[in-house]
């Protein structure tokens, strides 16, 4: 069986890889994109500990794993709504164009 | 169910504006007062005193408070009724006398106020609410006897008026608030809790006041000091002939007939707790106090009233004689008999001046008795009713009013057990009051005409001398209400049934005193009447008067009086009211001049010193917060906002305004919690790194 260092390796390198994206794509949508891969990174290392922890039959961090998702799929949508709407006046996702938060 | 409608009437006479709304006030609250005097009339003979009373809490204070009431007794029926009859005679009267007047309507308004106050006066149930109603009527007599304002006596009669008789008030507004020290009420009858019930009496009797009086003597004193103010007793009578200068219904309806009984009225209130206590040999102390102040007044008006030569003002010196009359006869005799003269005289009193006013009418706002004369055949009824008024104030036997109320007051006077001092008084007051009476109507309408020979003298118009005539006829008719034969008066307002009185002596008291009138009369007639008075033959003819009432102008031209040649001295004396006038000009008035100096004085220097020390303490105090405020307050401020100012400047730049920016700060925070989370689990141990 895979051992649990697997897991936490793969995950740890996700979620890096998300980081990197995040921080460093101009593109809105490459962040979400960036963004949804630390999310599931996190997922990994739930359902990893919950598979090799003291209870594996209470289901626990698979209920966690779906509420993640949930939470991702609603942010998503509406990260992505946000992103075409600012498209629709500024034809541009471009993040360092977007200024306007500044008071 | 009465006390209601009158309220409504209190509250109305400031919107009445015109005559006859002012007359048909007056006329539904006499219709008003008639029906209260049938109801009383036929509650009357149940052998309890009839008394309808109706109370209401005014002003609530915590644990007590002060109670108002309207109140119906025989007293105050029958004060009702006179009052609205006499009133709605003398309004008739006032629209022919006023009619030139262009201050007609403020006339009315303060006629129609007067009386609505009179009435609250009449059927209070409550001293306090009495004494509201009692300012009330004060207030509109000033207004009234100023009403001429622009004549500079009348200002000064007024005010006065107002002076004097708040001395009084004063009197009667500490007996008010003593009494409701000592019972905690000031209602007169509320079912055993009144002030005037035994309960309370009690309580006072048993408190002792200064002087080894009781608290009921010196609270009846007290009151009676206020009474005295109203109805012009001794000391302070000043006011009442200056008085005259108001128009003449007004002295006629205020100054006569209501508002100086208001005083009798007063006393007849608490008349029980005049006459609780200890008696001093017959009498309490509080009615041997009235009874002598009383008789001392019956003859020094009658006195002043011989050397008077103003018209009114002869009338006005009768009235202070016949208040103390009242005062007399409430004190020996009783309630009954004080009031019964009370009834009679404002009727003839009225009817008196009311005769006057017409003769002032007609002979052109002439006031001098000197300058009329033979007025008998040109004003023929103003000449019949003045001589029945006339004969009813001397007490002419038999016939008039005058004569059996105050016939009942020298009877009772005679068999006071105290004294008979006040009796000898009245008997000479009455014989003076025949005298001065005679002499007057012989200087007015005997003799021939003495005024200037262009003046017109023409009879008064039909509003002035009808109410002339119906008065006569009560002067004359209200006599039977109280003759010894058939006590009705009496009985009805002591509630009890009528029964003749026969006392021995009687009869020869009455005779007696039918004598002394005619006796003065006849003095009168034989000095004044026997030939006619002819005016100086060096007097010029068109002597125009132009103040009213005022001392004689010019005493070489004036026609001399007989008596004034008989003895000068006392004439001038008693044309001078005994100096009464000037022995307060020079004692009170003097030292309430020179109080006003010291008050001043002491205004200006110390107490004025005082304020400036200690606003230029404050001042210097406020110089000192302010320089404190500046320096120390106002500059912590100051660099508390340059600071946020600073801090502000910091984190604006922080808020670029640019997600990327924000999410790279986001990660740094991450990894250095991540560090921080690693650095502690070394720490502690439970990280092997």
């Amino acid at each position: 069986m895979t051992p649990l260092a697997a897991f936490l390796i793969v995950a740890a390198l996700v979620f890096a890889i998300g980081l990197a994206i995040a921080l460093t794509r101009r593109n809105a949508i490459l962040v979400l994109i960036g963004i949804e891969l630390m999310l599931n990174a996190a997922n990994l290392n739930l359902i990893a500990f919950w598979r090799f922890g003291t209870h594996p039959e209470a289901l626990t961090g698979m209920m966690f794993a779906i509420f993640s998702i949930a939470v991702a799929a609603a942010e998503a949508a509406v990260g992505l709504g946000l992103a075409i709407a600012y498209h629709r006046h500024k034809k541009t996702t471009d993040l360092d164009a977007m200024t306007r938060m500044k008071g | 169910m009465l006390s209601s409608g009158l309220i409504a009437l209190l509250k109305q006479p400031k919107r009445k504006t015109s005559a006859s709304l002012a007359i048909g006030g007056i006329f539904c609250s006499l219709l008003l007062a008639c029906t209260s005097l049938f109801r009383v009339l036929s509650l009357w003979g149940f052998g309890s005193p009839t008394r309808e009373v109706y109370s209401f809490n005014w002003i609530d204070l915590g644990a007590t408070h002060l109670q108002l009431g309207w109140m119906l007794d025989p007293l105050a029926a029958i004060m009702l009724v006179m009052v609205t009859f006499v009133g709605l005679l003398i309004f008739i009267y006032s629209t022919g006398y006023m009619a030139h007047d262009e201050n007609f309507t403020r006339f009315f308004c303060f006629l129609s106020l007067f009386a609505g106050g009179m009435l609250g006066v009449l059927i209070a149930n409550s001293l306090l609410l009495l004494f509201m109603c009692w300012e009330i009527v004060g207030l509109t007599s000033y207004l009234l006897i100023g009403f001429w304002y622009h004549k500079p006596s009348a200002a000064a009669a007024a005010k006065k008026a107002f002076l004097t008789t708040r001395v009084g008030d004063i009197f009667f507004l500490l007996g008010i608030v003593w009494l409701y020290a000592q019972t905690g009420t000031l209602l007169f009858y509320n079912n055993g809790a009144g002030a005037m019930e035994p309960a309370a009496l009690a309580t006072l009797l048993s408190q002792p006041a200064a002087w080894g009086l009781t608290a009921a003597t010196a609270i009846g004193l007290l009151i009676f000091a206020g009474a005295a103010g109203k109805s012009g007793q001794l000391p302070l009578h000043v006011w009442l002939p200056d008085a005259m200068e108001g128009p003449t219904p007004v002295s006629a309806l205020i100054h006569a007939a209501t508002m100086v009984a208001a005083g009798v009225y007063l006393v007849a209130r608490v008349y029980p707790l005049m006459s609780a206590g200890d008696s001093v040999g017959g009498s309490t102390v509080s009615l041997t106090v009235v009874a002598w102040v009383g008789a001392l007044t019956a003859v020094f008006g009658a006195l002043v009233a011989v050397a008077q030569n103003d018209i009114k003002r002869i009338l006005a010196y009768s009235t202070v004689s016949q208040l103390g009359y009242m005062m007399v006869g409430l004190a020996v005799g009783g309630v009954a008999v004080g009031m019964f003269h009370l009834i009679t005289h404002a009727f003839f009193k009225a009817l008196l001046f009311l005769g006057a006013g017409s003769v002032i009418h007609g002979c052109h706002e002439e006031q001098d008795i000197r300058r009329m004369g033979g007025l008998r055949k040109p004003m023929r009824a103003t000449f019949v009713t003045y001589a029945m008024g006339m004969l009813a104030l001397s007490g002419f036997p038999l016939f008039f009013s005058g004569f059996w109320s105050k016939d009942a007051i020298i009877g009772a006077a005679h068999n006071w057990p105290v004294s008979k001092g006040p009796f000898v008084l009245l008997i000479v007051g009455a014989l003076l009051t025949a005298f001065y009476m005679m002499r007057q109507v012989s200087y007015v309408f005997f003799g021939h005409w003495r005024g200037p020979s262009h003046t017109h003298v023409h009879e008064s118009p039909m509003a002035m001398t009808l109410p002339l005539s119906i008065l006569a006829l009560f002067a004359i008719a209200l006599g039977a209400l109280g003759t010894p034969a058939w006590p009705w008066f009496t009985s009805f307002i002591e509630s009890r049934p009528v029964t003749p009185e026969s006392e021995p002596g009687m009869i020869a008291l009455m005779v007696g005193s039918s004598l002394l009138v005619l006796f003065g009369l006849g003095i009168g007639w034989w000095l004044y009447g026997r030939r006619p008075i002819e005016k100086p033959a060096h007097a010029p003819e068109h002597h125009h008067v132009s103040e009213h009432g005022d001392e004689p102008i010019d005493e070489h031209n004036e026609l001399k009086d007989i008596l004034e040649t008989v003895s000068p001295t006392v004439w001038r004396v008693l044309a001078h009211r005994l100096y009464w006038d000037e022995l307060y000009a020079a004692t009170v008035l003097k030292w309430y001049a020179a109080l006003a100096w010291l008050a001043d004085w002491l205004d200006r220097r110390v107490w004025g010193g005082i304020v400036a020390a200690v606003s230029s303490g404050f001042n210097g105090l406020g110089l000192a917060n302010k320089s404190v405020d500046a320096q120390w307050i106002d500059g912590a401020f100051d660099k508390g906002c340059e600071e946020l100012v600073t801090g502000g400047g910091v984190l604006a730049w922080l808020q670029t305004g640019r997600a990327p920016g924000y999410l790279r700060l986001l990660g740094i925070g991450v990894l250095a919690l991540a560090i921080l989370a690693l650095a502690v689990g070394a720490a502690t141990g439970q990280v092997r790194l």
